[in-house]
């Protein structure tokens, strides 16, 4: 399964038989070019650093002051500050995942593998069309549209599944809650993970389809069998990229959430703990001094968190690369 | 096996639904869903009916094919069933935000709002042209930084990169993925303070921090496309004695472009909508500044969320210009998607599949 033929990897001189190797020509363009490249790849690890330093180090006021003075200049002594919104990011996140990957990879196939192939293109870009809606358009329609057509099933799920931790409280009025803030957030990262996931699943080998059809799987093995394990890494890695994106989600979350400061895991009510990216967003304009560094100094947590998602993506794909043969 | 196959009826005649089968079933679970959501929860709504309908189709559906067709072809079915739900689903949303979009964008959708900026504009009327200026101004500074970074990035990352270094900017273009769009904001603000002192906010910055979300984005996309190119035509133009970077421009560029460039152009579409880095480094204000280097600039989706959040005393009007300014930003993107498409569409190279 694995054994994906490689071609030779790399073409390197070989040398000569004859004992006087010929001297490889070092060409001005070949100089320019490969000195471009390798600055721009630098450049990269510049901007990176610059971003955490130039954070960090407007950050540092939050960070030192005592907190007396934070109480009065500032929001408050930094972490019991940030606490509450760094549990509202991971908890509306996580149900977006919830959500969103099911879905998305069920659409995913649904483009790469049922539909018709003449009707795959436009699918295709009816996904893609929702991948490009920009995100306050999506908070104005969280908002405005969607918060006010589920909160009857919201007060549903209250009275029905109430015992469900989650689903306890008292439901909010208005629907503006954390899992309406989750539904768009899901929407959102939905596009990106049936992208890239459509982008792997076409490229799983048509041999490995076409022999599991001829064994006579039915389509649906022939996906378990060769399609998924193929774009395990891949399928690992896009949905990292959307809790990536889920994380640091500003406006959808600013929009839809009139957040407070409780660490909860009720979803349905209206003291939901806001996201830290929608904290930063709505705080920032009218900010000064102490509280702007307070701001960016949540910005670097939520920098830090989100750098932790990725490293944890990189080892899972690490560890997936070989089996699968995606890459 | 014998036995098995003399007593098992012909499989190509025998053991099939009719053809109408699926359509006849989900029609009757629909209306039995109606039902059962009128008797259930009194009045009749279509959503939870759909609903009902829908989720007592599968195991109707799995249990009719599996009594006439067998467990495997009834796995198979609800297989199909469920990846077609997953798309009727996520056209959901997109539906009904396209239609409210339009519907509410529509009523002030007209020459005033592309001709007037917001400046001393109280309730109705006013436009959003301040807000297009910016949008042009930054996207477009952006992009003239991001482009070339990225591409020359995921070149040598591609062609030239081994060891350490090449490890370890593929690993931090992933960390930079990742970056929240709002801490990028953050980022240009605290270079724009320690530069030009506290509270500096212009369109340059605003641009800054767009291009820090678009470089990963543009790497990540080209990058893949560039492993995808087959290394038989690398091999080959080396073997014609062509030089590295020659190779590069003339033969695996040209393979990959029609994807370089709509990954460039998703990237566009991705940033002119980016709304919370713009807050922070570019600012608001109600006039037209083409200046990228002084004041604040207005940008569209800025200009969205500012008449949505800070609404004067008739909120409605407030509203109609946030209705719009998110219209006219859908089909800003639209276009750019498109034009995308048939960019790489026209430039495509001829492949089996």
């Amino acid at each position: 399964m694995s054994s994906v033929t490689r071609s030779t990897q790399e073409v390197t001189p070989t040398p000569s038989l004859q004992g006087r190797p010929p001297r490889a020509l070092r060409r001005l363009g070949d100089r320019v070019f490969g000195g471009l490249s390798t600055g721009s790849g630098i450049t990269i690890l510049v901007i990176l650093a610059a971003v955490a330093g130039f954070l960090l180090i407007q950050a540092i006021p939050a960070l030192t002051t005592s907190p007396e003075v934070l109480l009065q200049q500032g929001y408050g002594p930094f972490w019991s500050w940030i606490l509450p919104f760094a549990w509202g990011t991971i908890w509306s996140s996580f149900w977006a995942l919830l959500m969103a990957v099911p879905v998305a990879i069920g659409v995913a196939l649904c483009i790469s593998h049922y539909a018709p192939r003449r009707l795959a293109g436009t699918l295709g870009y009816v996904i893609d069309l929702l991948a490009a809606v920009p995100s306050v358009v999506f908070g104005l329609w969280g908002s405005i549209v969607l918060a006010t057509a589920v909160q009857p099933l919201w007060l549903w799920l209250n009275t029905h599944l109430g015992w469900i931790p989650f689903f306890s409280g008292q439901v909010s009025g208005t629907g503006r809650t954390l899992l309406t803030a989750s539904i768009v957030l899901a929407v959102m990262i939905l596009p990106i993970i049936t992208a890239l996931c459509r982008e792997i699943f076409i490229q799983t080998p048509i041999l490995h389809e076409e022999a599991a059809l001829a064994l006579g799987a039915t389509r649906w093995e022939m996906v378990k069998m060769t399609v998924l394990p193929f774009a395990r890494a891949g399928i690992v890695s896009s949905v990292m990229l959307g809790l990536g994106r889920a994380l640091g989600e500003t406006m959808a979350v600013a929009m839809v959430l009139s957040g407070s400061r409780e660490i909860t895991v009720k979803v349905l009510t209206s003291q939901n703990p806001n996201t830290i990216a929608a904290v930063i967003a709505q705080n920032f304009p009218e900010a000064y001094g102490l509280k702007t560094s307070e701001l960016i100094a949540g910005g670097l947590v939520l920098f830090v968190i989100t750098l932790l998602v990725n490293m944890a993506a990189r080892l899972i794909v690490g560890r997936y690369k070989d089996l699968s043969g995606a890459n | 096996m014998t036995t098995l196959a003399t007593t098992r009826p012909n499989p190509l005649t025998a053991g099939q639904l009719p053809r109408g089968a699926v359509w006849v079933t989900l029609a009757g679970c629909l209306i039995v869903g109606g039902v059962l959501d009128t008797l259930l929860l009194a009045p009749f709504n279509l959503g939870p009916s759909l609903f009902f309908g829908a989720v007592l189709f599968l195991p109707v559906m799995y249990g009719l094919s599996r009594a006439v067709e067998g467990r495997r072809t009834a796995a198979d079915r609800t297989a199909t069933h469920l990846i077609a739900g997953a798309f009727v689903v996520t056209l959901l949303p997109l539906a009904s935000l396209v239609w409210e979009t339009l519907s509410n964008g529509i009523a002030r959708f007209d020459a005033q709002f592309f001709t007037w900026s917001m400046r001393n504009v109280i309730g109705d009327g006013g436009g959003a042209l301040h807000a297009i200026y910016g949008t042009l101004i930054v996207t477009g500074i952006a992009s003239i930084i991001a482009v070339p970074i990225g591409l020359m990035c995921a070149i040598y990352l591609v062609e030239y990169g081994r060891g350490a270094l090449s490890r370890s900017i593929t690993f931090f273009v992933d960390v930079m993925t990742g970056i929240p769009s709002i801490v990028a904001g953050l980022f240009a603000y605290a270079l724009m303070t320690m530069l030009l002192g506290p509270g500096t906010i212009n369109g340059l910055s605003g641009a800054l921090a767009l291009s820090v979300l678009m470089i990963p984005i543009v790497v990540r996309s080209t990058e893949e496309l560039l492993r995808v190119v087959p290394n038989e035509l690398r091999e080959a133009s080396y073997a014609l004695g062509v030089p590295k970077w020659r190779t590069i421009v003339a033969v695996v560029l040209p393979t990959a472009l029609s994807g370089i460039v709509s990954g460039v152009i998703l990237a566009v579409a991705r940033i002119i909508g980016e709304t919370a880095p713009l807050m922070i480094a570019a600012g608001f204000t109600n006039s037209i500044n083409t200046d990228p280097l002084h004041n604040p600039m207005m940008t569209l989706p800025v200009f969205v969320y500012d008449q949505y959040a800070h609404p004067g005393v008739e909120r409605e009007f407030y509203n109609e210009r946030a209705w719009t300014g998110a219209l006219t930003l859908i089909l800003l993107v639209m276009a750019l998607n498109l034009i995308g498409r048939v960019i790489a569409k026209r430039f495509a190279p001829k492949s089996g599949r």
